[in-house]
């Protein structure tokens, strides 16, 4: 939601990026202020992922311009594990198998981890287990998920289900989802975004990647933004993606360029 | 080294005062024998031969070096730490002699768990026909030097249709410099028993020694052997092990063998699935980091039809340390429908760390299923990516995922409190690493 007292979390400008000396984004400008949910919609390679791997601080991307604020802090000063523990959160498009450890040890690690950097208590595992039990009710996830190692062997809806519960554990200030939807059927989808709506408070900001209307059905976004070509060329409401599904996303394209000849 | 050398090497370490007694039952003094008259024959291999190409042991021939005959004054309060919760029964040799005050034998008519030179006079019928009959020594040297300074050693005689439930535990325990034991392992599963045996080198000094053990499985029809093999010696250790299993029809050995210590180590493990129906699974790790070798060798012998047979290895190599794996899968003719995988698995964590990995497949039959496959890499991005963007640093990352690596082998292990131990191992020298 759109609040009055809101504070800046992200602020981007001219962020430009390339991976193997191809360029990917062309001068991005963002702006996510606390309680918003942004929509990042696209065709396929306008840049979206690339995007929301550079803000968690891939290192397979070089930036070559521009600048990110985060919560008034250059973001590109910091690690990826830092910046995860300032508060970025990606869940990722296609999340990790790691065979060999168990999940229930994995989130706790990365959740002590995090806590003990915002300098908060840190949970034994039997502690952790009831906490951690009691945010997979939010998924509707069985807890014999925790006895798996991370990921292995899971569906494509219960590997989006721990995604968001890492989300709810490490209880980040800025999530950014990359196809959270992709590979969920329709009750999965309800599930992930219920689950995402209750976490979503007025101090914090969630974006949204993906390709399809659909998710937005279930997490209502403020903010609608259309990449193509590495920059970011429409931004409107949620009405916004409702004519993209209706209409697809060429004529963005082509009221784009004509936009710019007018101005050129 | 040339082969004066070589054998005046060998003669020294036959000569270890004072000489073995002599045994009451013939064939065991005939055995012996042999073996001595083979080691006059052998010379310890360098890297001109084939199966040693990329291990060379010529570190070991410079070491002076003294077999112990002495027994040991530890008590149990120096090793308790190492015992297993789960084992009912534990046999404890120190520097290669048995140590009866540490040990929890078994000898109540049902499984028997005891050390050979006890038992040897009491069952020879069940002993002589297994006894250096599964090793090649004849053609091995340090096979050979084993037979040669045979005396003692671990006897498990699980008897027909025993199913022991409580795992046993063989536990090697390396205590003086510049010694050399000759552990000797003799496991006889009768027809439809089932066993877990666990073999165990720890040292309590870190100065070099040399540990050349043999061990020989027996498995009759439709037994069912679990054998894990730990090797966490010292770091200045020369480990050089043998071991020979024999699989009768529908006999399965599943193994899970773990190399930890040694400045250089070698496993030459061979089963043989000698009749119809058996199955093997044959698991390895070396995880070894600074200028450690590790070595594998093993051979799995298809020689009669419907076996089936799986092995993972894994390597995981820091600092300047080197691994090698050689594994061979041999399908003789008529042993049709055998169904076989293998995979070796190699993670290199810098840029000074090696492995060589040879698969080799020689099949002689038309109708099998033979899947093989090797990979060596080093940790992966996109993996070490998704650890950190979870808040964990790039070091807990790698250590992470080279434990999740290696921790797969470990899961194997079909008793809880070793699988932990060495899950807490490998977390720690993953942590240490590189």
């Amino acid at each position: 939601m759109i609040a009055q007292d809101s504070k800046t979390l992200l602020e981007v400008r001219g962020l430009c990026a390339t991976v193997n000396a191809i360029e990917i984004l062309k001068g991005i400008d963002l702006t996510v202020k606390s309680g918003e949910v942004h929509a990042l919609m696209g065709p396929n390679g306008s840049g979206k992922s690339t995007f929301a791997k550079v803000l968690a601080g891939h290192a397979a991307y070089e930036i070559t311009g521009g600048t990110v604020m985060f919560e008034g802090k250059n973001l590109f000063e910091l690690a990826p594990e830092e910046r995860a523990r300032a508060g970025v959160f990606l869940a990722f498009q296609y999340p990790i198998e790691i065979p060999g450890v168990a999940n229930s040890q994995f989130l706790r690690l990365t959740y002590n981890t995090v806590q003990a950097q915002r300098g908060k208590d840190e949970l034994d595992p039997l502690e952790f287990d009831d906490f951690v039990r009691e945010k997979m009710k939010l998924l509707e996830m069985n807890p014999d998920f925790l006895d798996r190692s991370v990921n292995e062997g899971f569906s494509g809806g219960e590997k989006k289900r721990n995604e968001i519960l890492q989300m709810a554990l490490l209880e980040p200030r800025l999530a950014i989802l990359d196809e959270t939807d992709s590979g969920l059927d329709i009750d999965a989808l309800r599930v992930v975004a219920n689950g995402v709506n209750q976490l979503a408070t007025k101090d914090n900001a969630i974006m949204l990647v993906t390709h399809y209307q659909r998710l937005l059905n279930y997490i209502v976004p403020d903010f609608v933004h259309v990449m193509d070509a590495g920059r970011i060329i429409k931004t409107g409401g949620k009405e916004l993606a409702l004519e993209l599904e209706t209409r697809g996303y060429d004529w963005v394209g082509a009221e784009h360029e004509a936009s710019a000849r007018v101005t050129a | 080294m040339n082969i004066a050398n070589s054998s005046g090497y060998l003669d020294r370490l036959l000569q270890g005062p004072p000489p073995l007694p002599a045994s009451p039952l013939a064939w065991f003094n005939t055995l012996r024998a042999e073996a001595v008259d083979r080691v006059g024959v052998l010379s310890v291999p360098t890297t001109r031969d084939e199966g040693w190409r990329f291990t060379d042991i010529s570190p070991l021939t410079k070491l002076s070096l003294q077999s112990v005959r002495t027994a040991s004054s530890l008590r149990a309060a120096d090793i308790e730490r190492f015992y297993l919760a789960e084992a009912a029964t534990r046999l404890v040799f120190v520097d290669g002699v048995y140590a009866p005050q540490l040990s929890s034998p078994a000898n109540d008519g049902g499984v028997l768990v005891t050390n050979l030179s006890t038992a040897v006079t009491a069952h020879p019928a069940a002993i002589k026909p297994h006894l250096g009959r599964h090793i090649e020594f004849r053609n091995n040297i340090f096979a050979a030097l084993n037979t040669a300074f045979l005396h003692d050693g671990a006897l498990v005689i699980v008897p027909r249709n025993a199913a022991v439930a409580a795992p046993v535990h063989l536990l090697f325990i390396a205590t003086q410099k510049e010694a050399a034991s000759y552990p000797r392992c003799l496991v006889v599963a009768e027809s439809g028993s089932a066993v877990t045996v666990i073999e165990d080198y720890i040292a309590l000094q870190e100065e070099a020694y040399f540990t050349n053990a043999v061990t020989e499985i027996a498995l009759a029809d439709n037994a069912h052997v679990n054998h894990v093999r730990v090797q966490r010696d010292g770091g200045q250790a020369f480990h050089i092990a043998n071991c020979a299993v024999s699989l009768a029809q529908a006999s399965r050995y599943h193994s899970v063998s773990v190399a930890l210590g040694a400045r250089i180590s070698r496993y030459d493990l061979n089963v043989l699935l000698a009749a119809e129906g058996a199955e093997c699974t044959i698991d390895g790790l070396a995880l070894i980091a600074e200028r450690q070798l590790a070595d594998s060798h093993t051979c799995i012998d298809h020689a009669k039809p419907h076996g089936v047979s799986r092995q993972l290895h894994k390597c995981i190599v820091g600092g300047a340390a080197h691994a090698v794996f050689n594994g061979k899968i041999m399908v003789r003719p008529g042993a049709q429908r055998t169904d076989s995988s293998q995979s070796s698995r190699n993670l290199l964590l810098t840029g000074k760390a090696q492995v060589d990995t040879t698969p080799q497949l020689e099949i002689f039959a038309d109708d099998v299923k033979c899947a093989h496959g090797a990979t060596v890499g080093q940790l992966d991005r996109e993996e070490l990516f998704y650890l950190q963007s979870r808040g964990l640093s790039d070091a807990t990352a790698r250590n992470l995922l080279t434990y999740a690596f290696g921790a797969e082998i470990i899961a194997r292990i079909p008793v809880a409190s070793l699988r932990h131990r060495l899950e807490q191992t490998v977390l720690e020298q993953t942590t240490r690493q590189p």
